[in-house]
Parts: structure tokens; C-alpha cells; sequence
């Protein structure tokens, strides 16, 4: 890793040496591991140390943008001339209004030593717990730890600068029995937090629970999802409707409905960059401190996420959720929270004739954007529940099923939330109890 | 360089590797987006660095580093070794991976144009008139042109003796018109979806797009997608386009047949596959129409390369003949559990990733039905273009894919337009339901350059070469 002292002297340097209008300097570090396992064994084992500088190179309205992870001053110098050079070739981008300028940024400690520092022989050592347990029950394990440091440095012509490293340990497992599978997964700052015993032990459970799965009638059912499959939900509606430039474009679900009720008064959704228990980053890859942004306020359409080019368009300041230039897809969330509500497992159980208990889903595509319809699969211990009570394993099904719909039917909410990993950084999602879900077909496990 | 990789693989043997071998990377991208007139993105990426994997103990250690220098290549090399040593602390038996090889040999892939030497502004230029094009029609809303050319410069060195220079080229495009409507929003894309098609070729291969003569009719077909008729719901004929059934071939039999899914290796990411081992030469797959090949060597292929990242020749494998399962996508390891032969699909997405079992080209050979008799034929169906969503699941045998666009085939004639198309099926029973394949007239080799897998995530690009064909008795339409 480059620390702190030695990113800034990179970036002062490109900086030094562009002679653009506005120069920003991007430097994005990382030192990553992963230990890999299936069929109760280590079958692949990885580590990786890289460092990528992107200068965004400005000349009035042209911009141009060139990267490299070479980062000897011949490189660094070239990297520049090459940004530039690609900016002069440009017709002038009247949407574009400037770099940002310096605003404060805060602190946020999102950094664990110990995680840093995690070796081979540790993750192995953890690793081989989940192994262990699996194999004592007749089981096969799979799934993956991966345990790294990262840091982010933004400096511009304009003043900014603002440096973040982070940490990030992350384990996940699939543990299969001979017609079943179950599924856990853990994600936080601090490798100490992991409890692979609680991980193994949820995942095993929920194996033995799923063998021999019936099959049922596709159709409209009552389902809980645990957080894992509620994270699909949170995901989607970020992926599609979030975003100032998709409102921009007329295709986010946002459009038109700001101040409406788009779904149930019990869901409240927001981004907050600075709150530690998600995945906190305080400022966006402009160098702009993130502000928090309410997307969804006790059911009523409340806000989106801004960058600079999508904020100075309509005269807005940026919320900080730009991501690395260029960009065409906008800014985007990324450290996103869904509200919890106050059921437990066991309320939500009460109550459901006939429904079916989501572990997870799988392979989840948008068919339909501005609906935020969504096909996907059930995976990893799917149930029937019958009269208030789990009853059986089912075989996995696939849904089509539109998400907002599904929040505007949602009956009870979790009173806890559980720290997933989100397509842009993290989300924080309780377990949701929906009145009317749609499975379209089955499969054959 | 020779000398750099010699030190490192010495290295690792002498403190005990059984086996090692590193790859030194360049890879050079550029980027061009015009998004409604405008450039949007203009970038040149650059990324270099190495990598050393050992198998040491019975096991195997991997790392990576960007510096390219004899001291970091040190480190890295130990570092690896002693990844290896903490795998065996977890391992049932020693890793496998057949019989020792060594070939040197230098590949570049045949290009008539370097797209790097095109000077940009002409590049540009090209974007700016297929957008110009789209934007010309009255209700579209956003528009994009795109272009990527890709340069990877691999050498490959092992302890067995192997080493092996490719210089791989890619270039691409592709363009987007989405008109909105007050409660719809259409898009549709060409020749493919998803930003661009992309092939193992030269700027010759982006210019033959003639993406601007098509701009017009995209746009007209999304405005058209905003009033059209809701795509029914039943079982009926259907006949995909190849590059709907490029993604079909990709999904639903290029990912069954990779070996390391069938042994559980990506059982908690990618998933495994229903196609286990003793199905090999017996199962049927499809109908008898039904021939595919594995095929690194197709010109023009995303998948084309002359040697995989393991050194082992590209070649050309069948994987169902006659509707008949015959062969799966294999690595050394995997290769070796058979005893088998690898046959050269093991593939890493640059110098930071360990090489897995990829996809190449995966190709449908070609039928003898030109597309208009075959529409002639059909006297009720639905013919569907160009992917729009696509969802299968872990064993690769449920899937259901959306298309951009499709139409009413009655009496053996193209009908109405007709919007938000879907279908889905189980993997063998539609392949089974082939009963047409078009001609080689039609045939062509699609890139698939987003092919994800394996953790850390691995993007593969890889082809399908198809042609437009007929399925029998097929669910379409479910989106409510």
C-alpha cells in the first residue's frame, strides 16, 4: 500500500505536470487476498497488489481521461500528456461545467490493522473450520474469504484533496448435502468479526433442513425473504432508479412520482457515506464529501444521487456519489440503508397460510427497467410455510416479479438488518414479508 | 523479460514448487462513447503486471503484483509459495495436472488494420454520424455509439520449459437508441446489445458494422416498441436471431460444459452444472440438428487466442455432435480427473487472476435453411432479435431470456411488432425442440466480451458463432 503521505506526492506530481485547464488525479490502491474452497478443500488461493492512477484532463468544455497502474514518473508524465491529448481531440461537451471545488471532507475510520495484516495461513485456518464442520456432518463446503486493504486519493486543480483507506473482510460459503444446499455469508471492516462456527452452523443448518425438496405449483405466493434475498431487491432499485442522470434520461422509476407514494409507508430507503456500520467512504471519486440523500422516505419519493456533471446540469451541487470518470452510466449510492422495521421471524411466520421462505436468490436480471420487473432463481434453502409453520423444502423456483409492486406489498419488516455486499459498495437490509410474490416456473432441484 | 521469468520460476523451484509458472501482462484499451451528440467518455487505460503460480505441498498459491522488476517479482514468487503451503492445510490430495509439456512459440492475431493507428478523430467521427443517424428520428430520447479497442501483449513461461509470446487484438462497437414514452421506455441496439459487438480483429471489423446505414432503423423500431403490441403469453414456435441465440448457445451449453462446475469448483459463485461426467457420449442434448464446437481457432473470434493461459494450444473440440453430449471445456487439472488432455480453455482475465476453465468460441454449426424460407415455413410463431435480459439457473438447466424486439410470424409472414418479449425453458428440452438451423449465408461469430465468473470475478470474452434457427413447442411471454 502507498499510504497517505506517498499517494498525495503521486498525485501532486501528475498534477505538476499537466497544463490542462482543470486536472484530477485519481488514485485507487489495493492490496486484496482471497481463499477459495469447494468440496471442503482449498482449491484456489490468490493475492494482488496494484495501484491505478486516472487523470480526467479538462480544456474549457473537452474532456479526456486516460489510466494507468504504472506508476514510475516516465509513466506518470505520460498518462497526463495522454489524458490531454485525448481531451484536445473532443467537440466541446456543453453539459460540462467544471471539476468540483475543495469542501471540507470528514474522517471516517473504516481501516482494521489486523485485517490489513491477515496472512494465508490465517484465512486457511478459518477456512478450514468451515471445512471441518461440513465434512463432521457428511457435507461438502464451498465458498470464498477474501480479506484486503484498499485506499482512494482524489486531488484536482481546483484544491481538493482527500484520501481513504479501508479495509474489507468478506466470507461466504455453500454447504451441499447430496440434494440440497445452504447458504451464509459475513461482510464487515474487521476480520476478528468473522465467527466461522455461527457461519458454518447457520449454513449446515440450513442444509439439512433443505434435503429431499418437494416440488410446488408455480404462482402467487406469500413469502418471507431473508436479508439475502431482500439485498436483490435494495440492488435493483439502485441499479435503475437512483441515479440523477436515469431521472435525467426519463428512465428511472423516480420520474414524475418525487414527493408521491411509490411504495408501502413502512419502507424507508437512504445512502449515508459516513455511517460505519455499512461500508462507509466519505467522499465520491471527484473528491466531493458525500452527503446523505433520501431516496424513499416512509414510502414517498424523496431524492436521487448527484455527481458534478449531472448536478451542474439542472444547477444543483453534487450529493458526492460520482463514480470514476468517465462515467456514462451517472452517479450511483454506495453505502445504501433500508430501514428496519419491527417483526421478528417468528411474527412473520404467524399468519401465512401458504407461503414460501426465501433464502436467496440467484441469476436476477431486469426485464423491465421503468417497472423494475426482475426474473431471477431461488437458491440455497427455499420452504413451504403452511398455516404459521415451516413445513418442508422445495425445490427452486423462478420468479417474475416487479419490485416495486413488491414493496408496495410488503406486510412486516425485520427488526434487524445484515451488512450485504451491493453492486456499488455495501447495503444494510432487514428481512422483508411480502404479501404477493410471483414464481413463473420450476426447475428440477 | 526471458531472463526476469527465468529468476522467478528458478526461484520457486528451488524452494520446493513442483510445478510453476508466471505470465507478464500489457493490456492497452480505449474507449469512445458519443452519447447524444456529445463525446462522453474518450479514455486510454493501460495495465501491466505479473503473475506466479506454484503448486508446492500438493497444492496451489497464486499472486500478483503491478511492478513489473526482479525484486518485486521476488517477493511475489515467495509470497505465492507460501499462499501454496497454507492451501495444503486444507487439501484431501495433491493437485494434478497431467503430463509435462513445453512448446515456444510467438502468436499475433491477424489484423488488416491496427485499430490503434486509426487516428482517434476518425474514430470519433464514425460515432458521431451512426448517433447523428439515430437522433434523427422524432421520439428517441438517449442515444449512444460506442467504440473499444483492446491490445494484450501474454508472456506465458513454465517450469516445464514453455515460453510463449501472443499479442492479442480486439476492437469493437456497437450503438443504442432508447425512446421513452410516458409509461414505457424501449431500447434497441445493434448489431448487438449491451454496448457492442466485439471480435478478435482489426478496425476492418468495425468499419464493416456500417453502423450509421443502421442507425435510422433502430431508432424507428424503439419508438415503434413504445405502441406495440404486449407479447403474448402461450407455447408456440420460435425463431431466435443468431445473436439472441449466440447468448442461448452461451448460457445454456457453453457453461454446462466447463469441467470445473461439474466438480463443484464454482459451486458457491458461478454454480455447477446438471451435465455429470457419465452423461459424456450418451446424453442427449438436442435434436440432431443440434452440433456444436469449441473452437479457439474461428478468425475473428472474441475467443480466439493461439495459446490458453496454461500454454496449451488452441484447437477446435466437439461438444455435442448430432444432438449428442460429447465433450466438455477443460483445463489440466480438470482434464487430468478424466484422464483426459486439456483441451486449452483455461483462461485468465489478465496478469491478476489465476486462469480458470473458459469458454472460447462456442459455436452452433450452421444449418442449410436460408431465414426467409424458414420464416416462409413457419405458419404460426414468434420471431425474437436481440437480448434484453437473460436469467438461468445455477445448474444451467431453467432459463428465461428477454428480447429487445420481436414479431408475429402468421402464415409463414413476419407480423406485428411486438414488445417486452420473454421466453424460458428447461436447457435439453429446447435444444431438443430444434428443428432448423440457417445456413452458413447467416452464420457468423457474435463476441460475448462480459462473460462473468470466479472470485475474484473474472470478466472472459469469448464468441458464438450461429445462425438464426427454429425451436418447437416453446413458452414465451410471462412479464406481467
Amino acid at each position: 500500500m502507498l499510504g497517505k503521505s506517498e499517494s498525495r506526492t503521486i498525485l501532486e506530481q501528475a498534477l505538476g505536470y499537466s497544463w490542462a485547464d482543470q486536472t484530477e488525479a485519481v488514485l485507487l490502491s489495493e492490496d486484496s487476498s482471497l481463499t477459495r474452497f469447494a468440496n471442503s478443500i482449498i482449491h484456489q488461493n490468490v493475492a494482488e497488489t496494484n495501484a491505478e492512477l486516472r487523470i480526467r484532463a479538462v480544456f474549457g468544455k473537452k474532456v479526456g481521461v486516460a489510466v494507468t497502474n504504472n506508476l514510475s514518473p516516465d509513466s506518470v508524465k505520460q498518462v497526463v500528456e495522454s489524458a490531454a491529448s485525448m481531451a484536445m481531440l473532443q467537440e466541446e461537451n456543453a453539459d460540462f461545467m467544471s471539476l468540483p471545488g475543495p469542501r471540507p471532507v470528514p474522517e471516517v475510520k473504516a481501516f482494521v490493522d489486523r485485517t490489513a495484516t491477515c496472512g494465508p495461513e490465517e484465512r486457511a485456518r478459518i477456512v478450514g473450520v468451515v471445512c471441518r464442520k461440513a465434512k463432521d456432518k457428511g457435507l461438502s463446503a464451498a465458498g470464498a474469504l477474501e480479506t484486503g486493504q484498499r485506499e482512494i486519493a482524489v486531488a484536482n486543480s481546483l484544491g481538493i484533496f482527500a484520501y481513504h483507506p479501508s479495509t474489507l473482510a468478506s466470507i461466504s460459503t455453500v454447504i451441499a448435502a447430496e440434494n440440497s444446499t445452504g447458504y451464509a455469508d459475513f461482510l464487515s471492516s474487521d476480520v476478528a468479526a468473522i465467527d466461522a462456527e455461527a457461519l458454518a452452523d447457520e449454513a449446515i443448518d440450513k442444509a439439512l433442513r433443505s434435503r429431499n425438496p418437494v416440488s410446488v405449483e408455480p404462482g402467487e405466493y406469500e413469502v418471507i425473504l431473508e436479508e439475502y434475498a431482500a439485498n436483490d431487491i435494495l440492488d435493483f432499485l439502485v441499479e435503475t432508479g437512483f441515479s440523477a442522470l436515469a431521472v435525467q434520461e426519463g428512465r428511472s422509476f423516480m420520474c414524475n412520482k418525487f414527493g408521491q407514494a411509490i411504495v408501502d409507508g413502512g419502507v424507508s430507503i437512504w445512502d449515508d457515506g459516513l455511517d460505519t456500520s455499512g461500508l462507509p467512504i466519505p467522499f465520491d471519486f471527484e473528491g466531493v464529501p458525500k452527503q446523505k440523500v433520501t431516496m424513499i422516505d416512509r414510502g414517498i419519493a424523496r431524492d436521487v444521487v448527484y455527481d458534478s456533471y449531472t448536478a451542474g446540469r439542472v444547477g444543483k451541487e453534487s450529493t458526492g456519489h460520482a463514480l470514476p470518470a468517465p462515467n456514462p452510466e451517472g452517479p450511483m449510492p454506495t453505502n445504501m440503508f433500508f430501514a428496519s422495521g419491527d417483526a421478528s421471524i417468528e411474527q412473520m411466520l404467524r399468519g401465512v397460510r401458504r407461503g414460501i421462505w426465501v433464502t436467496r436468490f440467484w441469476y436476477t436480471r431486469t426485464v423491465h427497467p421503468l417497472t423494475v420487473i426482475v426474473t431471477g432463481m431461488t437458491r440455497d434453502g427455499s420452504f413451504l410455510i403452511e398455516n404459521g409453520e415451516i413445513t418442508q423444502p422445495i425445490k427452486n423456483m423462478r420468479f417474475t416479479q416487479g419490485y416495486l409492486e413488491a414493496l408496495r406489498n410488503v406486510e412486516m419488516i425485520g427488526a434487524t438488518t445484515k451488512l450485504q455486499r451491493s453492486w456499488f459498495g455495501g447495503n444494510r437490509v432487514p428481512a422483508l414479508k411480502i404479501a404477493k410474490w410471483n414464481f413463473s416456473s420450476a426447475t428440477e432441484y | 523479460m526471458k531472463q526476469l521469468a527465468s529468476r522467478a520460476l528458478d526461484l520457486a523451484v528451488a524452494r520446493g514448487a513442483s510445478y510453476a509458472d508466471l505470465r507478464i501482462a500489457r493490456r492497452e484499451d480505449q474507449i469512445i462513447v458519443v452519447k447524444d451528440g456529445k463525446v462522453e467518455a474518450l479514455s486510454s487505460a493501460e495495465s501491466q503486471g505479473f503473475g506466479v503460480r506454484v503448486i508446492a505441498d500438493g497444492a496451489w498459491g497464486f499472486a500478483a503484483s503491478s511492478q513489473v522488476n526482479a525484486r518485486e517479482m521476488e517477493r511475489v514468487t515467495e509470497l505465492a509459495l507460501q499462499i501454496a503451503r497454507a492451501s495444503s492445510q486444507v487439501k484431501e490430495r495433491d493437485v494434478d495436472i497431467g503430463e509435462p509439456f513445453s512448446i515456444v512459440d510467438v502468436y499475433q492475431t491477424p489484423v488488416q488494420i491496427d485499430p490503434f493507428a486509426v487516428p482517434l478523430e476518425q474514430k470519433i467521427d464514425a460515432l458521431l454520424a451512426a448517433d447523428a443517424a439515430m437522433r434523427r428520428v422524432k421520439g428517441i430520447k438517449v442515444t449512444e455509439a460506442s467504440f473499444e479497442a483492446l491490445k494484450e501483449e501474454v508472456t506465458f513461461a513454465s517450469s516445464e520449459g514453455s515460453y510463449i509470446e501472443q499479442r492479442l487484438i480486439e476492437t469493437g462497437g456497437g450503438i443504442e437508441a432508447t425512446a421513452v414514452g410516458e409509461d414505457e421506455v424501449q431500447k434497441r441496439s445493434y448489431p448487438n446489445s449491451f454496448g457492442r459487438h466485439q471480435g478478435k480483429a482489426g478496425y476492418e471489423f468495425f468499419e464493416a458494422m456500417r453502423l450509421t446505414e443502421n442507425g435510422e432503423r433502430i431508432a424507428d423500431e424503439a419508438v415503434g416498441l413504445l405502441t406495440a403490441k404486449q407479447c403474448p403469453s402461450g407455447i408456440t414456435t420460435l425463431i431466435l436471431d443468431a445473436t439472441q441465440l449466440a447468448l442461448q448457445v452461451h448460457e445454456s451449453c457453453g457453461h454446462p460444459v466447463e469441467l470445473d462446475r461439474v466438480f463443484g469448483t464454482e459451486a458457491s459463485y458461478a454454480g455447477t452444472s446438471f451435465l455429470t461426467p457419465d452423461m459424456l457420449g450418451k446424453f442427449r442434448y438436442g435434436s440432431d440438428h443440434v452440433n456444436i464446437v469449441a473452437d479457439a481457432t474461428a478468425p475473428g473470434g472474441l475467443g480466439t487466442f493461439g495459446y490458453d493461459d496454461e500454454g496449451v494450444p488452441a484447437r477446435r473440440t466437439p461438444i455435442i455432435a448430432n444432438g449428442i453430449f460429447t465433450g466438455y471445456l477443460t483445463s489440466r487439472e480438470t482434464a487430468s480427473r478424466l484422464g483426459h488432455k486439456s483441451n486449452g480453455c483455461a483462461r485468465a482475465d489478465g496478469w491478476n487472476r489465476i486462469p480458470l476453465v473458459r469458454m472460447t468460441n462456442i459455436n452452433l454449426e450452421p444449418g442449410q435453411w436460408k431465414l426467409d424460407d424458414l420464416i416462409a415455413d413457419t405458419d404460426d410463431g414468434i420471431f425474437m432479435q436481440t437480448n434484453k435480459s437473460w436469467s438461468i439457473d445455477d445448474k444451467r438447466l431453467n432459463f428465461q431470456f428477454g428480447t429487445e424486439i420481436a414479431w408475429e410470424i402468421k402464415k409463414g409472414r413476419l407480423g406485428e411488432m411486438l414488445k417486452n418479449a420473454t421466453y424460458s425453458g428447461i436447457t435439453y428440452e429446447f435444444w431438443r425442440g430444434c428443428d432448423a438451423v440457417c445456413d452458413a449465408s447467416h452464420w457468423r461469430v457474435w463476441g460475448t466480451p462480459n462473460c462473468g465468473k470466479g472470485q475474484p470475478v473474472q470478466t472472459a470474452r469469448v464468441g458464438h458463432g450461429t445462425a438464426p434457427a427454429r425451436f418447437r413447442g416453446v413458452r414465451v411471454g410471462l412479464i406481467k
